[in-house]
């Protein structure tokens, strides 16, 4: 799976050299969709799927690879990356790309979309799941924490934040993210964002009654597939 | 000020039209910012899943319309209008907009109706901001029996609407229509009177051959009833808008852009703030928008055609 992986980044890119900054998400993603997320080209619109709202529109290669390799995406769509007419660039599009639930790249907006939904979800009756994908630099945006406390508030169970932590917040997170979190009544943990046993574990915990944060820390951005 | 001390604030009417829809459409939900929030706590009561008040949070307000959206439902979005267009507008442009699903966004406070706390709570520029992003339909009822219809037509629809509402009124019973409405005819020039500033334009205008267009819909543009009122009178148009002065300047030069006319903007002066307390008449007056001073100033721009009586 990695080489695919990589061979789907090298469509885009052209080369292995814009690797490092592309990867962070990488392994996060591949678990959600590999193992976690009730999702696939089968059922994208069905209600009762559960959604994964990518937040963090930066880099979005890893999850472009990652559609590719579950059938969302035509591998061949890789090799017209952000040319004229492409349906993928550098932020995802929801009208151009079947299966990407939301249009990011503005930071901020996709943790108040994923509890929009997750309340609409709710109130359909439905158990379905919406995960929403940060990063850390984007979690000083002051939409989020408007967004945080709602959701702790309203006790949003099948709502989850995970927040790739790469330490690229320009002013840090002192005493770490999770606290943000479970000051408004979320339950919070950290694990390594490159442990799929560990992300998988984290992200199929029993619904508790709050929402749930995962803070998945790359110490390596350029790391390999775990 | 016309509002009659016996009639009916328009924020009330939009209070009991969401309610009443509420409890008979169940994909409808109502997102408020604190802002007329106990006006729906009986609602909110029936149906706690669907009536969320997030507090004083204007970004996550939009964001979570925009959720509730894509999760299939029609979400109303109320509070004041400087926090729910200017505060929060990249959220409208990415949360709504980009993501191509509709919400009906419910304003009150218009351009200033709320003169004592001054300019913050004024919000004269929410039209041309809203007209930056495309796809907006824009309602500025001028009376308050135009709000229920137009609340009810956008509910029914899953578009992206703006309904602004104001406390300054009009009197006059207008059907609601799409575009424009022919109150006049004139053959010096045509004046365009959205929504509450109609009382005024007709007092302005009443002694002047001039054709009188109302709208309480105002986006889209009716191009076709501004040119057909045009044709039948002459090249000489008066925008009067309640809010940024020349706000609707671009849809006229696109409804006349092959035929010479002039342009007469009225509204919200733009070169300088108001810094001025006082009441809704005093900013009229101080904006240009009191009868006394659309006569001096219409009968002026037609005279400079030699065709004003």
């Amino acid at each position: 799976m990695e080489q695919t992986i990589r061979d789907h980044f090298v469509r885009m890119v052209g080369d292995n050299e814009h690797m490092l900054s592309l990867t962070s998400t990488r392994d996060v993603l591949w678990v959600l969709y590999d193992r976690v997320l009730n999702v696939s080209p089968a059922n994208i619109d069905d209600p009762d799927r559960d959604r994964f709202y990518l937040s963090k529109g930066h880099g979005p290669m890893a999850y472009y690879a990652v559609l590719a390799e579950k059938g969302f995406i035509d591998p061949d769509e890789l090799n017209t990356w952000a040319k004229l007419g492409s349906p993928i660039g550098l932020h995802p599009d929801r009208v151009l790309i079947p299966g990407v639930e939301i249009s990011s790249g503005s930071l901020g907006q996709g943790l108040p979309l994923g509890v929009g939904s997750a309340i609409g979800l709710r109130a359909d009756g439905r158990s379905a799941r919406v995960v929403v994908m940060l990063g850390d630099g984007e979690f000083d945006e002051g939409s989020n924490h408007e967004a945080i406390a709602i959701a702790g508030r309203l006790g949003l169970e099948h709502l989850t934040a995970i927040v790739i932590d790469n330490s690229s917040a320009s002013l840090g997170w002192p005493d770490g993210i999770a606290k943000r979190f479970e000051v408004e009544n979320w339950r919070a943990t950290t694990v390594d964002g490159r442990d799929h046993e560990e992300l998988y574990e984290a992200l199929t915990k029993e619904p508790d009654g709050r929402p749930q944060a995962v803070i998945a820390m790359i110490h390596d951005s350029a790391g390999g597939m775990a | 000020m016309t509002a009659q001390m016996t009639r009916k604030l328009m924020r009330l009417v939009f209070v009991d039209t969401v309610v009443e829809s509420l409890a008979t459409n169940t994909k409808l939900a109502l997102v408020t910012a604190d802002i007329s929030s106990p006006f729906f706590n009986e609602a909110r009561a029936k149906a706690p899943e669907r009536v969320i008040n997030v507090g004083i949070r204007e970004q996550a307000m939009i964001g979570i319309a925009g959720g509730l959206a894509l999760a299939g439902y029609r979400p109303i979005v109320h509070t004041y209008a400087p926090f729910l267009i200017e505060r929060p507008f990249e959220q409208i442009k990415i949360s709504l907009a980009h993501q191509d699903v509709g919400a009906i966004l419910v304003g009150i406070g218009s351009s200033y109706d709320n003169i004592p706390r001054g300019r913050t709570h004024q919000s004269p520029g929410d039209v041309a901001l809203l007209d930056t992003v495309p796809g907006w339909t824009v309602h500025v009822p001028g009376h308050e029996d135009e709000v229920e219809p137009l609340l009810r037509k956008a509910i029914a629809g899953d578009d992206r609407v703006y309904l602004r509402l104001s406390d300054k009124v009009h009197s006059e019973e207008i059907p609601v229509a799409d575009g424009f409405t022919v109150l006049r005819r004139g053959s010096a020039g045509v004046v365009v009177a959205v929504g509450p500033v109609l009382a005024d334009v007709l007092a302005a205008t009443s002694t002047m051959d001039v054709t009188v267009l109302y709208a309480s819909t105002i986006r889209p543009f009716d191009h076709a009833g501004l040119r057909a009122a045009v044709v039948a009178s002459a090249p000489n148009v008066v925008m009067v808008e309640p809010y940024l002065r020349g706000t609707s300047a671009h849809e006229v030069a696109e409804a006349l852009g092959d035929v010479p006319h002039r342009l007469q903007s009225h509204g919200v002066r733009r070169d300088q703030e108001v810094r001025a307390y006082g009441s809704a008449a005093d900013h009229d007056r101080l904006h240009g928008l009191d009868a006394a001073s659309l006569t001096e100033s219409i009968t002026g721009f037609l005279e400079r055609t030699g065709a004003s009586r």
